[in-house]
């Protein structure tokens, strides 16, 4: 029997080496995920672009069943959203936004993370859902302070005015 | 392949030799690694549940519970919440060190390849059961996995929304989505067990409980461990900011640094590449076995022995088939033999004394028949040196032990369970040799799972075939030792020799005349011929 307290002491002895190790391991050593000094900016949304229409002729109506006779016909597909955003007066962001769905039915989306180091920032976001028009469909301009580790995330919702920061 | 196999075999060999001087070769841990994940498993279950009773499901309220059950109930329920997280830690270690050895043991190809790939989900979900688990702490270990895992799944573009947009800014945080990874993280465990649990179907009474002294052990560590290093918070989620330096678990996360240091394409292609390149790899190459065992019904009375003998549930009890009058007969299911000969060992009817017509047995390996076994038994005593009573030694060796390979004296076995009790006893009667070495391969983890088990119960008399009782006793030797043993093994040989010289002379000696012998070397050189 004395084999045997030898074994559970010993035993004993080595797993509790291996369960430090791992409680060790589980916690150390740190990861730096993102330099000390260097905040977030996250721009995220999802916006529709417009479909491309047209008004349907005289006969065209004439051919379809009354309850059904609207007075444009669009694609299906959407337009790609443009939209662009500067920092300090460069541009950084610049992208046509395709439509989504198979058959392009369904609203752009962007989700972008910037790394970038903690400061003052002049940030200008312009966005066009209509490839037609000339000039956008919304624009925001603001001077931010980003303090080291902060996260901005900038949203876009057509309904609430434009752009949102959170 | 084969040499980094040997090598790494040989390291565990002496690995584990090591670790049977601390734990005995029945506790050693290395031999128990399966088992020893099962208890984990069983561990991380009870005090999972235990926390969930502390634990508030909802996101705002979450990480304050948690840190509640930490600091005011640190002495149950922040234990609970610590050995958690270091079972869970373990089982990372136990699984990858088991899916080393059995590769290492050369026990993934072949007819076990059904154990090796049904392993390798299992690996993914206890990653997915450990990063849905620190989630739920809500810390900023717990936002930082929520972003990055959400990030990563959002650029296979497979969900509408980016789901990472749920993290995006405090006032969207959606409390639906930490719900549902309450759920996965009940969800994903229970999997887990379901794929423990068909991992281990074609194995005989697989083993999923260690013994209760390595349970102790392993128990006593983990509460030790909790004690000594209760597991950290590191502090409450804040979407206002990003984690810039967190403290990782290297065991369960080690993966994030990764995917946020290469892009997503690469860490999916990674990811299965490696899934795929482990299940292939039971046939890169494949193992080339022996035939499965044949049955014969002819000798065969359906006694059933060698059904609850076969270590991979490869023989089945079957209603008699035949005119003859017993109530069984048994069948082989050639997808899951190994051709280890233990049922041969097994089988009754397996006597090597038979002298009429050619030896046949009730259930036998094609490649490797007992009248082989028989015919190798007699070439080998033939090569022993030295006259009756000289102290020769004739070895039955297992292929995966330190008696492993061609010496003078010795025939290798698939496993030392395949010889049957009869052949020690036709050995020692038949003045082949004045005694018999069993060489096995460790006693702690045999090649074959049961086969220095049943050995010994042989001979003990205490299992069917029983070893006869006129069998001197003195005249047997078992060694068990593992492939790195080869010294070992020849030192106990050696004194074992002598000690064989100094007996008085066996007396009941008859040995085999001189047509039986050409017989029994005429129809192996038959079968070796076919
Ligand atoms: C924590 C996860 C795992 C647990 C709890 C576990 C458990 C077990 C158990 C209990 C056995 C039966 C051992 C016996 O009774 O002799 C076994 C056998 C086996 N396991 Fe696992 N296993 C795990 C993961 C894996 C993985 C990831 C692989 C490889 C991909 C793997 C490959 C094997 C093989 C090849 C065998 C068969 C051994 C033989 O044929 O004798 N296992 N496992
Ligand atoms: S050779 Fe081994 S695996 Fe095959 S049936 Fe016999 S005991 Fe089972
Ligand atoms: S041990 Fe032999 S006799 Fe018994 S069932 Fe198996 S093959 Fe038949």
């Amino acid at each position: 029997m004395t084999g045997r307290w030898h074994h559970l002491a010993m035993g004993t002895l080595v797993s509790l080496l291996v369960v430090f190790a791992v409680a060790w391991l589980s916690e150390r050593p740190a990861w730096q995920s993102l330099p000390e000094d260097v905040a977030l900016i996250r721009l995220s949304f999802t916006q529709s672009g417009v479909r491309n229409c047209r008004a349907r002729t005289e006969e065209e109506l004439a051919a379809l069943a009354r309850n059904m006779r609207q007075k444009q016909i669009c694609d299906r597909r959407r337009a790609p959203v443009y939209v662009e955003l500067d920092l300090n007066g460069t541009t950084v962001l610049a992208r046509d936004l395709p439509p989504t769905g198979l058959s392009g039915s369904g609203p752009s989306r962007i989700y972008q993370r910037f790394e970038l180091p903690a400061g003052d920032y002049d940030i200008a976001l312009r966005l066009r859902d209509d490839p037609a028009m000339t000039g956008f469909t919304n624009t925001a301009e603001r001077q931010i302070t980003l303090e080291p580790a902060e996260n901005l995330a900038i949203d876009y919702d057509a309904e609430a005015g434009g752009f949102i920061f959170h | 392949m084969t040499g980094l196999r040997t090598a790494l075999r040989r390291g565990f060999d002496r690995a584990e030799r090591a670790l049977d001087q601390l734990f005995g070769a029945d506790w050693n841990p290395l031999a128990h690694l399966g088992t020893i994940g099962w208890f984990l498993f069983w561990t991380v279950a009870i005090t999972g549940i235990y926390l969930f009773v502390f634990f508030d499901t909802g996101v705002t309220a979450a990480y304050s519970s948690v840190e509640w059950l930490s600091q005011d109930h640190w002495w149950h329920a922040g234990v609970a919440r610590s050995v958690h997280r270091y079972a869970s830690d373990l089982m990372v270690l136990v699984m990858f060190t088991h899916l080393i050895r059995e590769f290492a043991m050369d026990r993934y190809r072949g007819t076990r390849w059904f154990s090796w790939v049904t392993g390798v989900p299992v690996i993914w979900f206890v990653y997915l059961s450990g990063i849905t688990g620190y989630w739920l702490v809500w810390d900023k270990l717990a936002q930082y996995v929520a972003v990055t895992t959400t990030e990563l799944l959002d650029t296979l573009g497979i969900f509408g929304e980016p789901i990472a947009r749920n993290f995006l800014a405090p006032d969207m945080l959606s409390g639906r989505f930490f719900t549902l990874m309450v759920f996965l993280h009940i969800a994903i465990p229970l999997l887990l067990l379901l794929l423990m649990w068909i991992h281990i179907q074609r194995i005989t009474d697989a083993r999923t409980r260690p013994p209760r002294g390595l349970a102790i052990i392993l128990l006593v560590a983990l509460v030790a461990g909790a004690l000594a290093f209760p597991a950290p918070l590191q502090g409450a989620a804040d979407l206002a900011t990003v984690p810039q330096r967190i403290g990782i678990d290297w065991l369960l996360l080690s993966l994030y640094p990764v995917i946020e240091s290469v892009p997503s394409g690469v860490i999916w292609a990674g990811v299965l590449v490696f899934t795929i390149l482990l299940v292939g790899l039971p046939w890169l190459p494949p193992k080339s076995e022996g035939g499965a065992a044949q049955v014969f019904l002819d000798f065969c009375n359906g006694c059933g022995r060698c059904v609850a003998d076969c270590p991979y549930t490869a023989i089945t009890l079957e209603p008699r088939s035949d005119d003859a009058p017993f109530q069984f007969e048994v069948a082989v299911n050639s997808a899951r033999c190994v051709a280890c000969g233990i049922c041969m060992g097994s089988c009754p009817s397996s006597s090597p004394f038979r002298r009429s017509g050619d030896l046949i047995t009730g259930i036998d390996l094609p490649d490797y028949p007992l009248a082989e076994l028989r015919a190798k038994v007699i070439d080998a005593a033939e090569a022993l040196t030295g006259g009756a009573g000289s102290g020769r030694v004739l070895t039955l060796a297992c292929g995966h032990g330190a008696g492993q390979g061609a010496a003078p004296g010795r025939v290798e076995l698939p496993c030392v369970a395949m010889a049957p009790p009869a052949i020690f006893d036709y050995i020692i009667s038949r003045g082949l040799a004045d005694g018999v070495c069993i060489a096995g391969c460790a006693e702690r983890d045999c090649q074959n799972r049961f086969g220095v088990e049943w050995t010994r119960q042989r001979i003990a008399r205490e299992r069917d075939p029983y070893l006869r009782a006129r069998v001197p006793r003195e005249r047997l030797l078992t060694v068990w030792a593992g492939v790195t043993e080869e010294k070992r093994l020849g030192r106990d040989i050696a004194a074992f020799s002598q000690r064989l010289a100094a007996l008085p002379a066996f007396e009941n000696i008859r040995p085999i005349a001189d047509e039986e012998k050409a017989a029994v070397q005429k129809t192996t050189s038959r079968s070796a011929a076919e």
